[in-house]
């Protein structure tokens, strides 16, 4: 819900407690993602009420928690330095050759 | 949708709630797919950010937290999230009032884990308000000092059990209607709350459908009762929609801005017409004398609820407005010591933990 990632502000409120963020892995054999955000004292505390806020009802077999302060994100402002290496490389896809005639298993 | 331990509804409707929420869901992975026509993500955009922003929302491309957006935009969002996360929060002590009475164990295990999703519903506006650069404390001080709305509707009592039923039906039903299109809001964070809010709801719709049913097919004195809290229930439900198009003071701006995508009223009709066919089958009478079908609107014609009372509960002058607030901020001063002992527990462990590893090296 909160991919605020990296935003300074607003990642420790006032009283002191900071602010985790959720992965949660639905199922065995998929990736962790992102479901959402809480405010915990502790690791152990975020663990805990990650469960019992964003798994209630079995949505996940394994769950992460993550300071939102200690994760670096880039910002959309950056797009353009940041990704534009990618821009003009489509020869990085499949897609950018042809495949003669005939090839196989290609 | 969260696996093989819940019995598939075969039987529902293909215009069912959840598959409008799953209709919703597929819109916001397709238009994450399609992109921005015009520019692709990645692209230099060294267009103005007001172009660059009304072009995403022309485009139905989500805004995104730190995305340039209007300052008035912001605040809108601020303000309905806000209020949406404190009705969940306050949501919770209608039906709370009867926990310790439900007549059954699992009736009781039931309502339990409803006012439970309503206080995880709270936490995940509060968590997608916290995401346009407020802190949730902020947001619950407003709360707690009068400054700030909530729902209307929750600042009526339930006198009986029959109302947490009418509450699951009539009021979780309205909150649904209004709340499927906001899964199509065009703030990414608001609206993946949505997504999930609404599939945890109609559960709670569901289970309070069965409470009236169940009443409305038992003894004449629960039948009575079933008719009571939906004679109660009904106009205040109609309420919840504001105040008619012609008044609703945010309602244009909100729609350019596609946060909201139907107005009030059009809301309004498409809860009343849904709601009449389902009276029917619970044999409950809806307490409007002028409902009736109208052919040439394909709609049924209804008595408006009472608009100035509900001006009245929303300034402050409701039957519970009082109760809710100071039952509210009871349980903030009780839990202080909660909130205290937790942390410091906290810097003691990490106090610890620090030491164990100077030790160690």
């Amino acid at each position: 819900m909160s991919d605020r990632g990296g935003m300074t502000d607003g990642s420790t409120d006032r009283r002191g407690w900071p602010l985790w963020e959720v992965f949660v892995r639905p199922r065995r054999g998929l990736a962790h993602s992102h479901v959402g955000s809480l405010h915990a004292p502790d690791a152990e505390l975020a663990l805990r009420n990650a469960r019992d806020v964003y798994t209630r009802r079995q949505e996940g077999v394994s769950i992460w928690v993550v300071p939102a302060a200690v994760i670096t994100a880039s910002s959309p402002d950056e797009k353009d330095a940041f990704f534009a290496p990618a821009a003009d490389k489509v020869y990085r896809h499949p897609t950018f050759y042809q495949v003669p005639d005939g090839a196989a298993h290609l | 949708m969260y696996g093989h331990h819940f019995p598939e509804p075969d039987a529902r409707p293909a215009d069912g709630l959840l598959d409008q929420v799953e209709a919703a869901e597929a819109a916001l992975r397709a238009a994450a797919a399609r992109g921005r026509p015009d520019v692709a993500d990645g692209a230099a955009t060294d267009t103005d950010p007001q172009a660059y922003f009304t072009g995403l929302i022309e485009a139905d491309q989500k805004i995104e937290p730190r995305d340039w957006m209007p300052d008035a935009y912001r605040r809108t969002l601020i303000r309905q999230i806000a209020q949406h996360a404190h009705s969940e929060i306050i949501g919770m002590q209608p039906e709370g009032n009867w926990i310790s009475r439900a007549p059954s164990l699992k009736r009781k295990a039931i309502l339990l884990a409803k006012v439970q999703d309503e206080a995880g519903h709270g936490l995940y506006l509060y968590a997608a308000a916290e995401t346009l650069g407020v802190t949730r404390d902020e947001l619950v001080d407003l709360l707690l000092a009068g400054r700030q709305k909530y729902s209307s509707i929750f600042n009526y009592p339930t006198l009986s059990w029959a109302d947490v039923g009418a509450i699951g039906w009539l009021v979780d039903g309205a909150a649904i209607v209004n709340q499927v299109p906001l899964c199509r809001c065009s703030y990414g964070p608001y609206a993946r709350a949505m997504i999930r809010v609404c599939k945890e709801e109609s559960f709670h719709q569901r289970q309070g459908y069965e409470i009236l049913h169940t009443l409305a097919h038992g003894t004449p004195a629960q039948r009575e009762m079933a008719q009571d809290a939906v004679d109660r229930w009904w106009y205040p439900s109609l309420a919840m929609f504001g105040p008619p198009d012609g008044d609703s003071t945010h309602s244009q701006q909100s729609m350019a801005w596609k946060i909201k995508r139907f107005s009030n009223d059009e809301l309004r009709q498409r809860f009343v017409d849904m709601c009449v066919q389902q009276a029917e089958v619970l044999g409950l009478r809806i307490p409007d004398p002028d409902l009736r079908w109208n052919a040439e609107r394909q709609a049924y014609d209804f008595t408006q609820p009472d608009y100035a009372e509900l001006m009245r509960v929303i300034s402050g002058d409701g039957p519970c407005n009082r109760q809710r607030a100071a039952h509210r901020r009871r349980a903030h001063t009780d839990g202080a010591w909660v909130r205290e002992a937790a942390e410091t527990y906290a810097a003691k462990q990490a106090a610890r933990s620090a030491e164990r590893l100077e030790v160690a090296a």
